[in-house]
């Protein structure tokens, strides 16, 4: 098993027509995902070619609205790689189609139109699981890949893994590669996202071949001592985390949109000495928070 | 982007929030011209810093003639306050205040909407407020949709027990305030106090606002309210070579891809940095998705700009970007900078087309090179050599 995302998933790209959707459109389908088709309301009725895992040729067509891809392809998942000026119509379009998973990747997002967003998705009752924005996507190791998540660090295995960053959770899936991972989620560094490290740890504890999960934070906002809470209350299953970020100084905005110290609030301190009293073991790096991992499996 | 009082001021006045007549002055001349034009009676001379406590710290003072304006501008103007160099003053006019309140709205990130804060104690340090009497400022949710029409603004009001005479004069200014919010993609609107005068008036008397940098692409008037002197040089020149750099007080450079692992290899290099001489990480440096050699060039001109760089950490996964790539946008960076590159670079790759990567700094053979195996070997070194130069 694994949480969001697997191999009967049906994965359309909007803006597939656009250099970053072409690009990772590409990759999704050599990583094995079942991508059918995309969307750009300009380019309705074109096609894009492209070479599944096995190298052979596939043609995907592109469509006018997400309405119609899911229609005609039975697409589940949609994953947005539209500028940062068009994300929240882009957003509102698949909300409206009612599709199941969204994963934004676009980073720069106003977080006004985040915010609009998630209120949009509410109103209609949340049919719609979004992932991000600013964030690297998701992928479920030799099943589906939706998103930008290099596909070959690791292979199928026992760790659930949830992150702000990119790169942090390639990191910490290179690092732990020896023992796999069910489902990798970055859920993005902005002030305003979708899916939450709470809602990603109630799926891995529910998810039975999940054995344990890495949980990475990084300073700004209160998720992470929002996720011990939630911890402590409602996950049996082993967790280790790690939170980048000690030597950031307040005030300044490191990368990440979210990713800054405002007075004493958004530490790495704090999220660290919520997630210990939680009871997750917490590394002080990637390479010792993944050896904390392997010893409490022993 | 945090705004000064002055540049909230005229936001406020432009979205038609009642404000009083002001103008920002460099110099005592200029104060005491300012005060002039604004009917030459009494002003009130205000610091124009990005922090709060401004009156304690003596940056606030009352005038009663164009003279003594140009006096108390002389006595702010240079004002260390909370470590902030007061280089401009705001003259506005005189206010006639009857009765002090508060109001905010901001962005609530545990919620993913926005809330709104209201109380009829205004004036004070509104975090004390909020500690020591809760129920004298509320707290409304504002649906990201719907904002602050008439109705909300009158629930806020409300909530913050305003009565019948005061609150629907109230209300028409908190739905302008909102406008500011909206329409400046502001992440803070502050509002303390928020004055009633003798004449039953309401005036915004003073005003914080944050504006969110990724709404800059629709608000291009914005780009004139950023405080260019105020900005570290390094990080001005970074910005306009596209490069997300922060500068900070130490001497190991760090070069890295993803906003989350280079604040990852910060802390990795600190910790390394206390068996070494309590060596600091210099810098946060991402240089994304496309680690050309021209991206890898530009972050190296940058950060050995930075003279109390005694190392440089290059850390990079490859992901999406291939190590090879890096390892040619390295040597490539080092032939373009010459001999302006003097300081130990110290290189861990990982990830995609690692082999490749590794083989072409070893075939490049750069004394200035080391590689590492790991991130932790990696800052290790880097620390090291940073506290032997």
């Amino acid at each position: 098993m694994s949480i969001f995302l697997n191999q009967d998933s049906k994965i359309i790209v909007q803006g597939i027509t656009g250099s970053e959707g072409a690009k990772h459109t590409a990759r999704m389908l050599a990583a094995g995902s079942n991508v059918v088709g995309g969307v750009n309301a300009r380019k309705a009725g074109t096609t894009v070619s492209h070479q599944d895992k096995d190298g052979k040729d596939v043609e995907l067509d592109v469509f006018g609205s997400v309405s119609e891809a899911m229609e005609k392809t039975g697409a589940n998942v949609s994953v947005a790689f539209v500028p940062p000026a068009f994300t929240k119509d882009a957003a509102i379009e698949a909300i409206d189609a009612g599709i199941g998973l969204l994963v934004i990747i676009t980073e720069g997002v106003p977080v006004q139109d985040s915010a609009e967003v998630w209120a949009y998705a509410t109103d209609k009752g949340n049919r719609t699981r979004i992932i991000g924005p600013n964030c690297p996507g998701i992928i479920s190791p030799e099943q589906s890949l939706a998103g930008i998540i290099p596909a070959n660090i690791t292979n199928r295995g026992k760790l659930g893994l949830v992150s702000k960053s990119g790169t942090l959770t390639y990191q910490m899936m290179y690092e732990l590669r020896d023992l796999g991972f069910t489902t990798a989620i970055g859920i993005g560094g902005d002030p305003v996202i979708g899916t939450t490290h709470i809602d990603a740890l109630a799926a891995f504890q529910e998810d039975p071949e999940t054995e344990a999960i890495v949980m990475i934070g990084e300073i700004g906002g209160d998720a992470e001592e929002r996720a011990a809470e939630y911890i402590k209350d409602n996950v049996t299953k082993p967790v280790v985390g790690y939170v980048a970020g000690f030597t950031a100084p307040e005030g300044k905005t490191m990368g990440h949109a979210g990713a800054i110290v405002s007075g004493s609030s958004g530490t790495a301190e704090a999220k660290k000495e919520a997630l210990e009293a939680a009871g997750v073991k917490v590394g002080k790096t990637p390479s010792e928070t993944a050896q904390l991992m392997r010893d409490m499996l022993k | 982007m945090d705004l000064f009082e002055y540049q909230a001021r005229d936001l406020f006045e432009k979205h038609g929030v009642p404000v009083l007549r002001a103008k920002v002055a460099e110099t005592p001349e200029e104060a005491k011209q300012a005060a002039e034009e604004l009917g030459g009676g009494t002003v009130v001379v205000k610091a124009q810093v990005k922090v709060g406590g401004r009156g304690k710290a003596g940056g606030v003072k009352l005038a009663k003639s164009p003279d003594e304006a140009a006096e108390k501008a002389k006595e702010i103007l240079g004002l260390d306050i909370k470590g902030h160099e007061t280089k401009k003053v705001m003259i506005a006019e005189g206010a006639d205040i009857a009765e002090e309140y508060y109001f905010s709205v901001l962005l609530d990130r545990s919620e993913r909407t926005y809330l709104a804060m209201c109380s009829k104690e205004g004036g004070m340090e509104i975090e004390q407020l909020a500690v020591e009497r809760p129920e004298a400022l509320a707290r409304v949710p504002v649906n990201a949709l719907t904002g602050i029409d008439e109705a909300k603004a009158r629930e806020i009001v409300e909530a913050a027990g305003f009565d019948d005479q005061v609150g629907p004069k109230i209300v028409p200014v908190l739905q302008k305030l909102w406008d500011v919010f909206k329409e400046e993609d502001a992440t803070l609107v502050e509002v303390n106090p928020l004055v009633k005068t003798g004449a039953g008036d309401i005036v915004a008397l003073d005003g914080k606002v944050s504006l969110d940098d990724n709404a800059d692409f629709r608000h291009k008037d914005h780009e004139e309210l950023r405080d260019i002197s105020a900005e570290d040089p390094l990080e001005l020149k970074a910005k306009k070579l596209g490069l997300n750099y922060v500068k900070l007080d130490g001497q190991v450079g760090i070069i890295g891809n993803g906003a989350g692992l280079v604040m990852s290899t910060l802390d990795v290099v600190a910790y390394a940095g206390e068996k070494h001489d309590g060596v600091k990480p210099a810098n946060f440096l991402d240089i994304g998705g496309g680690a050309s050699a021209e991206v890898m060039a530009n972050g190296l001109d940058v950060i050995l700009g930075d003279d109390q760089v005694k190392s440089v950490f290059v850390n990079v996964f490859g992901g999406i970007t291939a190590c090879d790539a890096v390892a040619n946008g390295i040597v490539k960076a080092l032939e373009i900078l010459g001999d302006s590159a003097t300081k130990p670079l110290v290189v861990r790759l990982d990830g995609n087309k690692v082999e490749e990567g590794r083989q072409i700094l070893k075939d490049a053979n750069n004394p200035l090179v080391t590689l590492t195996d790991t991130m932790d070997a990696g800052a290790d070194k880097a620390a090291e050599l940073a506290a032997a130069n």
